[in-house]
């Protein structure tokens, strides 16, 4: 055999190995572009409360994790192609996303708001100080219906895919101008050049933007929970099956569910909430 | 699959809209810089060459994102006229991909000009044709045709470039695609169909341009 057939067949070999080595390790996806939820620091390192509750349940599950980053778009295809194993990227839980996949119980939750720039005609909007969207009533219509003429003409702008977009093209506030970037990130930039009137999406997206960036981004209207903002965060997992890897994932789900109590009753999610959300926003 | 059809097809107008308009002006940029390429001036002809050394140097991506988002965060710029312009995604794609395709036009339509021969110019010099005349009769005409095949390969590469655009939000034909697979979380289907729309486009232009050679043929 030639050397060059030789090098072939290793670099073959090498990747079967590759490809098989994972059977009991698990690989959670995230995003790493949503602070606080999960995000990077400076030289590329995932980081943020959810890369260190994942360290945190994997170590109640006892399983040996990797964290791996994927970009928001492409999360639960990646997730369903077998990219990786779970998600905990802040999805929030939606009956519309788990007609694909399924979640864990959730682990944390918090609200959604709009935010303009300082100075913006859309400061000192008289609403509720939180409306909650599941469980309706006067307060909530008339506080959407304010929204709906606050917001007609305006250019709003959230990352796609997401429950802010959903919400905005839901009708509930009428049919509004909406403008979707791939990355969080895109969306702070463009609220403070101005192409966005006004943003929407988690409300301490902003607040920790407005912290490290320093520029006058300001939360205006309610906050918004429940209806098309989910029922809280949750990890998602690939629906199980009657084949070995949809065995495992269902067994998968389980131990993530079990390890979540657990974390709960000792207190790790709350403890972990108030360091990068400044507030306890388990559930 | 299906139903995901006509809402690609409708995205398809507005990538066809962003191509149309970038090669128009790039076509305009692209034989302006060609000709400043051919003057005797150091000067001009450098900075010729720098416009097209620059954005022929860097990808495309990069330059759109400094058009948009980069542009978007110097506060003097907000305040100017410009920013009426510059606040748009769509005139932020179409200045990028005008000034991309305007490089590479320049560089084909220069090497066109150089394979003219001489005599060509001579014989209507020798007929008693004034510069103007034999520039705009018989270099321009002669440069187009020879650059046809090149530019063909540059429409091409500029159509897929387009899809670029759904970078700074445009909803262009990959901006839907992504879209509907945001929500349908089946990224193989919509994109094979978006790539088939793609690939068809090609098709057209390969031909368009096929048929142009063949008619201003020089035989």
């Amino acid at each position: 055999m030639n050397i060059f057939k030789k090098t072939i067949l290793t670099v073959l070999a090498s990747l079967l190995v590759i490809g098989n080595v994972n059977a009991d390790k698990i690989k959670i996806g995230t995003e790493g572009a949503y602070p606080p939820w999960n995000s990077k620091d400076a030289s590329g390192n995932l980081i943020g409360f959810e890369v260190e509750l994942a360290q945190e349940l994997c170590a109640i599950m006892k399983h040996e994790c990797t964290i791996v980053e994927q970009d928001w778009d492409g999360m639960i295809p990646a997730l369903l192609m077998r990219k990786f194993d779970a998600i905990m990227a802040g999805m929030s839980i939606t009956a519309e996303r788990q007609k694909t996949i399924t979640f864990s119980q959730g682990y944390a939750d918090e609200v959604a708001s709009l935010a303009v720039m300082k100075g913006s005609s859309l400061e000192g909007m008289n609403t509720p100080e939180g409306i909650n969207l599941t469980l309706g009533g006067s307060d909530v219509k008339k506080a959407l219906k304010t929204l709906t003429g606050a917001l007609a003409g305006k250019t709003v702008c959230t990352q796609t895919g997401t429950i802010h977009q959903n919400f905005l093209e839901s009708g509930d506030v009428g049919s509004v101008n909406v403008r979707t970037y791939k990355t969080q990130d895109e969306v702070n930039l463009d609220l403070t050049s101005g192409r966005c009137d006004v943003a929407l999406a988690a409300a301490v997206a902003f607040t920790d933007y407005a912290d490290k960036s320093g520029k006058p981004v300001t939360l205006v209207g309610p906050t918004f929970s429940g209806g098309a903002f989910g029922n809280g965060v949750g990890v998602g997992i690939r629906q199980g099956g009657d084949d070995a890897i949809g065995k495992r994932d269902a067994k998968l789900l389980k131990d993530f569910n079990k390890a979540i109590d657990k974390a709960r009753k000792q207190g790790i999610i709350s403890k972990l909430a108030i360091k990068h959300f400044g507030f306890d926003a388990s559930m | 699959m299906i139903t995901s059809f006509p809402k690609l097809l409708s995205a398809t107008v507005i990538t066809l809209k962003l191509l149309s308009v970038s090669l128009i002006i790039g076509m305009f940029l692209g034989l302006f810089f060609a000709i400043l390429r051919m003057n005797k001036n150091i000067f001009v002809n450098q900075f010729a060459y720098g416009y097209s050394y620059v954005f022929r140097g860097t990808p495309l991506l990069v330059q759109i994102f400094i058009i948009y988002f980069g542009l978007g965060q110097i506060e003097y710029l907000r305040s100017t006229f410009m920013w009426v312009i510059l606040k748009e995604p769509y005139w932020c794609a179409i200045i990028a991909f005008a000034l991309n395709t305007g490089a590479y036009t320049s560089e084909i339509l220069r090497s066109a000009f150089q394979t003219i021969k001489p005599g060509m110019i001579e014989a209507g010099k020798s007929l008693g044709i004034s510069n103007r005349i034999i520039f705009y009769k018989i270099q321009i005409p002669i440069a187009i045709r020879q650059s046809l095949p090149a530019y063909g390969n540059e429409i091409i590469l500029m159509m897929k470039g387009t899809s670029l655009a759904s970078t700074v939000t445009l909803m262009d034909l990959t901006g839907v695609a992504k879209y509907i697979i945001s929500t349908t979380f089946k990224p193989i289907e919509v994109f094979i169909v978006a790539g088939g729309i793609y690939l068809f486009m090609t098709f057209l232009i390969h031909n368009l341009i096929k048929y142009l050679e063949k008619k201003y043929s020089f035989q």
